[in-house]
């Protein structure tokens, strides 16, 4: 698709993670270039959300490596804050800080991680507003919008911490199916600038049109990984057939 | 009108008795408040007669400013008059700012100073001549500000991970909350004093306030709690996620979420902490209500206890309605930003 480097920008590496006594992750090993699009998908419980979470260490993997952009993630507080510089993540049900504005959504990392001076902060956020389409909305709270808006608002948020990977986990599927198109426009055009993207997400429309690999996971593990056309075209694994048609209809 | 008053024979009756008694007792107390009241002149015009009033004209000083000697009264005086401004200048949210902290910490430090004197050419006032009004204030004044804090930590103390601090915040809480004030009071100024190494003495107004603190620190801290855990997870997730640190994340993110979401009981802590403080006159502090009952026990006067306690009521209530007026008006600016 778009330009993409051959250098791996973040690599895991027989990758595990347990919660207590339950397998959640089993033996990841994923490698993902600068500039590719993954888009991941599977059943529930299979692991996608806990998979790109250990990417920005929201959660502790347990086994293996994972090393985004050069740093390799311990449990060091210093390599986790290095590795979350660079990641921006955005949420199923937004996160947004309902006692912060729009705008105040927007500058409170910059200033407070970056420490970017406000006046400086506030010209990216708006920037950023304009961007996905809400400038007028700077001065609201979040409750004050539709949850379409609230999905944008939390992608420019992320952006003005100009991360060079961005996490989506479900980002429309808090959504009401007429706000769905408003939030994936902003990603495709956010994809077609060369941005690093996972997404988790049953968007199979969208996956068709940016994704560079799709993956399908299931019980933990990675089932399968392909290009779009092939993974939806002609799946090679039982269990991917099972799961497109399942969604397909 | 009749549906409400009249709708059966229960409410009826409701009604009839009620118009009775306050048919009876309403001319009774105008009576007493103001036809036979006395409002001008010695003790011997309140013998016999309706509430007496001249009592409050020539007690009040003595009210709200205790034992203080009499010639340096308008120190406390302008005490309270400083910390009301205070209170009104900090009342827009938009006031509430780094400069306004300072400003209270000086306008504390300031009241203090101007109550113990000593400095400046004014005379020195011992803790134990301060009494009345200024009493009662800095006490909540200081309580609140000290236990406030405190109960952040404590609250977030018992959520830690961290054995150790949930262990020691559980057990402070619960300890403190599962003993009578009184008896803290008590513990503060008695016990204390015989724990210390001899020649070192605490002050007793300090003792008090050590008491009053503990016991809010804990109270408060329980209400903070319930806000905590009102909080979404992935509110701090999001935080996180934005490179902020658990410090960050917590002050900016989690801790002004949870202290919205639990603005009435909080409120309700506080109204609880500035009627507490009367309980100091047990360890023999002179706060308005025990400046009051001294003043009752002048032999020349014919104790009007109704007249000094409704005095003092008064003050109490247009505090504590006063507190609670202004959380509401919180809670409806604050409903916007509360999800
Ligand atoms: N904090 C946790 N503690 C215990 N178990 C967890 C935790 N988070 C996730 N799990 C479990 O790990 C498994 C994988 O969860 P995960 O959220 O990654 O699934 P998912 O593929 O994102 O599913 P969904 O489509 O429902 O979001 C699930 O069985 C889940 O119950
Ligand atoms: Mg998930």
């Amino acid at each position: 698709m778009s330009q993409t480097s051959n250098a791996p920008i973040i690599r895991m590496n027989s990758v595990h993670k347990w919660f207590d006594e339950y397998h959640a992750l089993r033996n990841i090993d994923l490698n993902v270039r600068e500039g590719e699009k993954l888009v991941i998908c599977g059943p529930s419980g299979s692991g996608k959300s806990t998979l790109i979470r250990c990417i920005n260490a929201l959660e502790n993997h347990d086994e293996g490596d994972i090393t985004v952009n050069g740093n390799t993630l311990t449990r060091d507080l210093k390599s986790i804050n290095d590795i979350r510089r660079d990641i921006g993540m955005v949420f199923q049900s937004f996160n947004l800080f309902p006692h912060l504005t729009v705008l105040e959504n927007c500058t409170l990392a910059p200033v407070q991680v970056k420490k970017t001076p406000l006046g400086k902060a506030a010209e990216t956020a708006r920037h950023y507003l304009e961007r996905v389409k809400i400038p007028e909305q700077a001065d609201k709270f979040p409750g004050q919008l539709s949850g379409g808006q609230q999905q944008r608002v939390a992608i420019a948020r992320a952006l003005c911490m100009e991360p060079k990977i961005m996490l989506f986990d479900e980002p429309t599927s808090a959504l009401d199916t007429e706000m769905v198109k408003e939030v994936l426009d902003i990603m495709v055009s956010l994809a077609g600038e060369g941005m690093t993207m996972l997404c988790v997400t049953h968007e199979m429309g969208f996956a068709r049109k940016v994704a560079d690999r799709v993956i399908f996971m299931d019980e933990g593990q990675i089932i399968e990984i392909n290009d779009p056309t092939s993974f939806f075209d002609n799946p090679q694994h039982e269990r991917t057939r099972a799961f497109l048609s399942q969604i397909m209809h | 009108m009749r549906e409400i008053f009249f709708s059966d024979l229960a409410s009826a009756m409701t009604t009839l008795i009620l118009a009775v008694v306050i048919l009876t007792a309403v001319p009774q107390i105008l009576s007493w408040a103001i036809f036979d009241s006395v409002w001008t002149g010695d003790p011997a015009a309140c013998v016999d007669a309706g509430a007496c009033w001249s009592f409050l004209g020539e007690k009040h000083p003595f009210i709200l400013f205790g034992i203080y000697p009499p010639d340096e009264r308008w120190r406390p005086l302008v005490v309270i008059l400083l910390l009301i401004a205070l209170a009104l200048w900090t009342l827009p949210t938009a006031h509430w700012t780094r400069r306004t902290l300072y400003l209270w910490i000086a306008g504390v430090f300031t009241a203090l100073l101007l109550m113990r004197g000593g400095v400046f050419g004014l005379q020195h006032v011992p803790t134990a001549d301060w009494g009345g009004l200024p009493v009662t204030l800095l006490l909540t004044v200081l309580s609140l500000a000290i236990s406030f804090p405190f109960a952040i930590v404590l609250a977030l103390g018992r959520q830690s991970k961290l054995r150790i601090f949930s262990w020691a915040s559980i057990g402070f809480i619960e300890i403190v909350r599962g003993l009578p004030l009184l008896s803290l009071l008590f513990i503060t100024s008695i016990m204390l004093p015989l724990m210390l190494p001899e020649g070192i003495t605490i002050d007793n107004l300090l003792r008090a306030l050590a008491a009053l603190t503990i016991y809010a620190a804990a109270f408060l801290a329980e209400v903070i709690r319930g806000g905590l855990q009102g909080v979404n997870t992935g509110q701090a997730e999001a935080a996180r996620a934005l490179g902020m640190r658990w410090v960050q994340t917590t002050r900016l993110i989690v801790l002004p979420q949870a202290i919205r979401k639990v603005i009435p009981p909080l409120t309700n802590t506080v109204v609880v902490v500035v009627k507490n403080t009367s309980l100091v006159l047990v360890i023999g502090l002179f706060d308005l209500l025990s400046a009051g009952r001294a003043a009752l026990s002048d032999p020349d006067w014919p104790a009007p206890y109704a007249e000094t306690y409704l005095f003092i009521a008064v003050i109490y209530f247009a505090i504590c309605f006063g507190i609670s007026r202004y959380s509401l008006w919180l809670e409806k600016k604050f409903e916007q930003g509360v999800q």
